[in-house]
């Protein structure tokens, strides 16, 4: 069984709490036939009213108390597939948020609401998924039961979507699906209120879509996180370098440098955790690797294919989201984390902020505050070894950190 | 090209051995929480695979209430042995006697509170800078809303509404002197992931996971054991029934379930059919509806 991790955005009334309840409800049943028996049979005594929106409470509570609304995480599971839900508020004020759930998704829930069609929102959420680089994007138009399950309407939402969509970068995917989540019509089964509509369900397209694209399968990555040296009788000479491969395949044997020292050597093992010898290491793989030479590394280094090097510069371009209440400074300084690796930054220019509302540059800015995002230049204290976040999501991110409160306050994607 | 897939257990032991890694290096002096309950027991597990073939790099800190299950004692003590980890008691009565909490008393009292009192005394004597925990979001709520890397001011408290926003793998366990994390690898992991982990990696469990014969009584719905910790009331009658325990805490509060479920693939199959989730039957989340948002915000697992 695989795993899917994606993300929903939509407006405040949109249907997104009566969607994921309705998946995670129905999806209970398809998980355990035994389940089914039990809901029907208590069902038919007339004492079971299922309330679908009740699964998504905490979320809901949240906005009638007005505090800060988070990123809430869902899990369900059918035997195709287990499903990790980032719910995402849709609100232009929570704006970090959706940046947040977006960072770890695959595929992006885009809900429209089919009397409404595609508003401002609507772009800003698609604009959002592709700026943090999820490359499937599934246009649910909910609430067709009123709009009559027209064909028309759901062809003209469709079309403007798709107007608007030619602007978005590398999108690997669309699917538009006619929804109606209050009556589950397209969520988990094919309804015959559409006879028009091709396409699956929701729920058959979430199993089946083929996401195995996201993570960069080119270019070796592996950034050093922890050295093993168990120092111990048995393994006395043992020096292993622990991380998560960000990037690429490695394979014993394989010649490889390690920046930043530049020195050259091969892999003589991977292991897995607990020690299995493995052929080959690839993300999100957490391994063990040791190396033909002794070398001396230290966490925050990365081991590269020789023949492959990531860039490696002191100054980057990075489009940022701003998280804090307190504005970014110009020659603002900050510490910064990359892969395994923590510097000095300092901000060098903010380039322009994108007005989030209408995606149009705006330049001559003098600072970005809480859910904004711009485009800045900064200059790091040590060398960062990157690769373009488009490229490669792990290699070309990092995060922002006041040094003196210790928040995270913001989050980067490197041009 | 080959298919470079990873099955869902493999890329939850992937994230998890990562956050426990980010753990040892991001920290000095970290601890690992273990009850003896199957989440803490999975942690570990993981913990050794983490650092394999290096022994684990955190002690273990149990807050033992004095009111556990014997079965769970000899089980933390011979499990702690096998990791070769050095295992450190917090002991509830301790804190007692020192007059730093007062004991609940009546037949529904529970030292399952006082346990902030005694996590807190222990993470300050013993300096610990980060404290793993098997705690998982599908489990309740207020835990829904938990990050891998939990912040706690100087007096151990959680801000729900002042977390750390966590992005891609990159966490931040920077913090003031007095201040510590709570860090939850398991985070992703459900129910069912935990008990199919516990399967594939084929890890032993306490023998109260699985259906034994037991001396219980009803109170409020749950099973409660027959025990010298719990004074039974005028209406309650003791009975032999063929119980297992869900999750595994202190007696006053860990409900048994009715169940034949004797091994692995039997547990697994009633947990896939059960409506009721695991902390049902926890009685100190019944105490009210955010009852354990309000124990968490104080400091408690
Ligand atoms: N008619 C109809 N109503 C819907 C549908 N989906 C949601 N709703 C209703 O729209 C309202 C808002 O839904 P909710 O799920 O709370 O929206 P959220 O704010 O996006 O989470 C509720 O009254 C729902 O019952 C739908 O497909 N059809």
């Amino acid at each position: 069984m695989d795993l899917l991790r994606f993300a929903t955005a939509g407006s405040v009334d949109d249907g997104k709490s009566t969607l994921i309840g309705r998946l995670l409800y129905d999806s209970k049943s398809i998980f355990e036939d035994q389940l089914l028996a039990m809901e029907e049979s208590s069902r038919r005594r007339g004492d079971a009213v299922v309330n679908l929106a009740l699964l998504t409470d905490g979320l809901k509570a949240e906005r009638e108390q007005g505090i800060t609304i988070d990123v809430a995480y869902r899990y369900f599971a059918t035997p195709r597939r287990k499903f990790i839900i980032a719910d995402t508020p849709g609100h232009i004020q929570y704006t970090r948020n959706m940046v947040t759930g977006a960072s770890t998704a695959d595929l992006a829930i885009i809900l429209v609401d089919a009397r409404k069609g595609v508003i401002e929102q609507t772009k800003r959420h698609a604009f959002v998924s592709n700026l943090l680089r999820i490359r499937h994007l599934v246009l649910a138009v909910n609430k067709m039961d009123l709009v009559d399950y027209s064909e028309t309407v759901f062809n003209d939402i469709v079309s403007s979507f798709y107007d608007f969509a030619s602007r978005l970068d590398d999108v690997a995917d669309i699917t538009p699906i006619p929804l109606s989540a209050l009556n589950g019509d397209n969520v988990v089964e094919k309804s015959d209120k559409m006879p028009w509509y091709q396409g699956s369900s929701l729920l058959y397209h979430l199993e089946t879509v083929y996401t195995g694209g996201t993570a960069n399968h080119v270019d070796a990555r592996f950034p050093v996180q922890w050295i093993i040296r168990p120092l111990s009788q048995e393994y006395h000479d043992f020096r292993g370098y622990a991380g998560r491969v960000a990037g690429g395949v490695f394979k014993p044997g394989d010649a490889v440098s390690v920046l930043p020292s530049g020195f050259s050597t091969k892999i003589k093992k991977i292991h897995l955790p607990g020690g299995k010898e493995i052929g080959e290491a690839f993300p999100p793989q957490s391994v063990v690797m040791t190396l033909e030479d002794e070398i001396d590394i230290s966490r925050g280094d990365m081991i590269v294919k020789a023949n492959n090097p990531p860039k490696s510069s002191q100054d980057v371009e990075a489009m940022v989201c701003w998280f804090s209440q307190k504005p970014m400074e110009q020659r603002g300084k900050y510490l910064l984390r990359q892969t395994s690796r923590e510097t000095k930054a300092i901000v060098q220019e903010l380039r322009y902020q994108v007005d989030i509302e209408t995606l149009h540059k705006k330049e001559g800015v003098p600072v970005l505050g809480m859910n904004d995002i711009g485009r800045i230049s900064l200059r790091t204290a040590n060398p960062l070894f990157h690769d373009s976040y488009r490229r490669n999501r792990l290699t070309g991110s990092f995060i922002l950190v006041d040094p003196g409160t210790h928040e995270t306050v913001a989050a980067g994607m490197i041009v | 090209m080959p298919n470079y897939q990873l099955d869902h257990l493999d890329h939850l032991e992937a994230e998890a051995v990562h956050i426990l890694r980010e753990t040892a290096a991001q920290f000095q002096n970290p601890a690992l929480l273990f009850s003896g309950g199957k989440d803490s027991i999975v942690m570990a597990h993981l913990a050794a695979k983490a650092f394999w073939p290096a022994k684990i790099p955190f002690l273990l800190l149990h807050v033992d209430t004095g009111h556990n299950f014997q079965e769970t004692l000899d089980y933390r003590d011979a499990f702690a042995e096998k990791l070769g980890a050095r295992l450190v008691i917090g002991l509830v009565q301790d804190s007692i006697d020192k007059g730093r909490v007062k004991e609940e008393k009546g037949p529904y009292a529970s030292r399952n509170k006082l346990q902030t009192v005694t996590l807190l005394d222990s993470i300050e004597e013993h300096k610990f800078d980060a404290c793993l925990g098997g705690g998982r979001r599908d489990e309740e709520k207020a835990r829904a809303k938990e990050r891998f890397f939990s912040h706690r001011d100087e007096f151990g408290q959680w801000d729900p509404k002042n977390q750390r926003p966590e992005l891609w793998n990159l966490f931040n366990g920077r913090y003031h002197p007095g201040e510590h994390f709570r860090v939850f690898p398991l985070s992703n992991f459900t129910e069912m992931d935990v008990w199919m982990y516990i399967q594939r990696e084929k890890i032993e469990l306490p023998s109260l996971y699985f259906s034994h014969e037991r001396e219980v009584f009803e109170r409020n719905g749950s099973l409660l054991a027959v025990s010298e910790f719990i004074p039974m009331l005028e209406n309650e009658k003791p009975e032999r029934k063929i119980v297992r325990f869900r999750t595994i805490g202190d007696i006053t509060c860990t409900g048994a379930v009715a169940s034949t479920a004797s091994n692995l693939e039997e547990v697994i199959a009633e947990v896939a059919a059960a409506r009721q989730t695991e902390r049902g039957t926890r009685s100190d989340d019944k105490r009210s509806e955010t009852a354990m948002e309000d124990r968490k915000r104080e400091g408690y697992f």
